[in-house]
């Protein structure tokens, strides 16, 4: 009975909500893409996850053991874990060993523990390992392995992507829509399967990780903004539906865009920044030099989340609006 | 005034690059090698000493209220003389740090010292703050460039050490820069502190 008597200002009432039941949530909810990616990359998928995963604990556990001697390791809280998960998830499956582990030791080193650890990051982690290998391996990093090929690794043979297709121009050898639902097409390991990714998206929002304000807004937005240029010139601009499932735009929506740390508070601010994100990929898509921009316009619009959070501000309760 | 103390008080404790952050568009943009950092930093060193040890000179026929268009005045007609050489010498070099040789006019560090220290000591002392200032910054500039270099194109002063596989391109683009200042920063902030 003493444990429940309170004594600070409301409220005091609390659903037993913590961030290690958030972080396991999402991990949970990445599962599926996880099957879906084993399902058409096969082994090379598991490697790739499983290293980065490892690395980014190691990293987060060495960190904050010799360099900024905590005595509390925060690696049980599975930020860590989500981080490694969600960056392997944005990498090719035969990538190299080595070029993930630089990947996690700048996603948790440069991305998170330079600013003080989870909660203070201005930029999602994961983001900035997979941009920072992007500038860094363009070569690598762009060239992913078709699907169907369950024991290669590093020797797995590579083809052109659905958006690398679309950015030629070559709009009448994409596959089928329905076989890019399911996933069965050539991208990084966990953006493929919107099917899967949809599936981890129900799991959120019934277990209230994530609202639908950030995911829905960008799929509208790239799905209108496609739609105008599809209906504009349908033969050399891709059918929206396909720009909805092609690439990272599903795993960018609903995964990384939604992280809490680097995301904005009120659903007015959520929304403009879900639309800002839409418009970037598509411009990004349509006029930049790469085929695919959704890391790009989340890390640009995560450092805007700040200004967003102090303008979408609630009005306090008795407050007088102008 | 004890000249050697002026000396090391411009490599230690007040470097333009770690402590003092003056300079920082050189600093930036032409350390994608060690020798292109080196090169950078031995020619501010140069109009560094000219300027200050002139002005130091002048400093009682400046009127103080055309002061900084005299000290431009006086920067300008030493990089003149750099740009010039350096054409004639090391052509290469002067190719690759382009833009930033007439830039240094407008350094900051070149204008700070005149200002602070110049213009307010005798002529062997400016001497010796431009020798302390102008190694200091050479030595920061060596440093960034050996640190963006050795990530970037796996080699030290060009000497080739590590595979073409393990080359983190990153370092040698603007990002690069950024990200290998700030962490040198915080390690000798670190390190002085203690």
């Amino acid at each position: 009975m003493e444990n429940k008597l309170i004594l600070s200002t409301s409220p005091h009432l609390h659903n037993g909500d913590t961030v290690e039941r958030n972080m396991y949530n999402v991990i949970l909810a990445l599962i599926p893409a996880l099957i879906a990616s084993f399902l058409f990359f096969g082994v090379g998928s598991l490697v790739v996850t499983l290293a980065s995963v490892v690395s980014c604990v190691f990293f987060e556990w060495s960190i904050t053991k010799y360099l900024l001697k905590r005595d509390r390791s925060t690696i049980s809280d599975g930020s860590a874990v989500l981080t490694g998960l969600l960056l392997a998830f944005n990498l090719p499956s035969n990538l190299p060993l080595y070029i993930i582990v630089i990947g996690s030791l700048v996603a948790i080193g440069v991305g998170k523990m330079t600013f003080g650890g989870l909660g203070n990051n201005p930029f999602n982690p994961a983001l900035v390992g997979r941009v920072f290998l992007l500038v860094s391996f363009p070569a690598k990093m762009t060239t992913w392995p078709v699907t169907g090929q369950l024991t290669a690794y590093a020797d797995a043979v590579t083809g052109a992507t659905p958006l690398a297709l679309i950015k030629q121009g070559a709009i009448d050898q994409l596959p089928p829509l329905g076989q890019m639902f399911l996933g069965n097409t050539g991208g990084c390991i966990g953006e493929v399967s919107v099917l899967a990714l949809l599936i981890g998206f129900a799991w959120l929002l019934h277990k209230k990780v994530i609202t639908w304000h950030i995911p829905v807004s960008i799929m509208v937005t790239v799905f209108v903004l496609a739609g105008v240029m599809w209906l504009i010139n349908p033969e050399t601009y891709a059918n929206p539906l396909y720009h909805l499932c092609s690439g990272g735009v599903m795993l960018g929506a609903i995964f990384m865009a939604t992280d809490y740390v680097t995301s904005p508070m009120t659903g007015k601010g959520q929304i403009i920044y879900g639309i800002c994100i839409g418009l970037l990929v598509m411009v990004i898509r349509l006029f930049g030099s790469y085929p695919e921009g959704m890391s790009f316009a989340i890390l640009i619009m995560n450092s805007v989340v700040p200004l967003l959070d102090n303008w979408c501000k609630p009005k306090r309760f008795g407050e007088v609006g102008k | 005034m004890n000249y050697f103390k002026t000396i090391l008080n411009g490599i230690v404790r007040e470097n333009p690059t770690f402590v003092l952050l003056l300079g920082m568009c050189p600093t930036l943009a032409t350390t994608t090698s060690a020798l292109n950092g080196f090169g950078m930093g031995v020619a501010t060193m140069f109009v560094l000493i000219c300027s200050n040890t002139f002005i130091s000179l002048l400093k009682n026929l400046i009127p103080d209220g055309v002061r900084i268009p005299c000290y431009i005045v006086v920067i300008a007609s030493f990089v003149t003389i750099l740009q010039m050489v350096m054409q004639a010498y090391v052509p290469d070099l002067y190719k690759t740090l382009g833009i930033f040789i007439p830039l240094i006019v407008v350094n900051c560090i070149i204008l700070g010292r005149a200002e602070a220290f110049a213009a307010k000591n005798n002529v062997l002392a400016s001497l010796c703050d431009g020798v302390g200032i102008g190694i200091g910054f050479t030595l920061a500039l060596t440093l960034l460039g050996v640190v963006r270099e050795f990530f970037g194109k796996g080699s030290f002063f060009g000497m080739q050490i590590l595979p073409e596989s393990m080359h983190i391109l990153v370092f040698v683009l603007a990002p690069g820069a950024f990200i290998t200042l700030g962490y040198l920063l915080a390690i000798v902030n670190r390190v002085s502190r203690s």
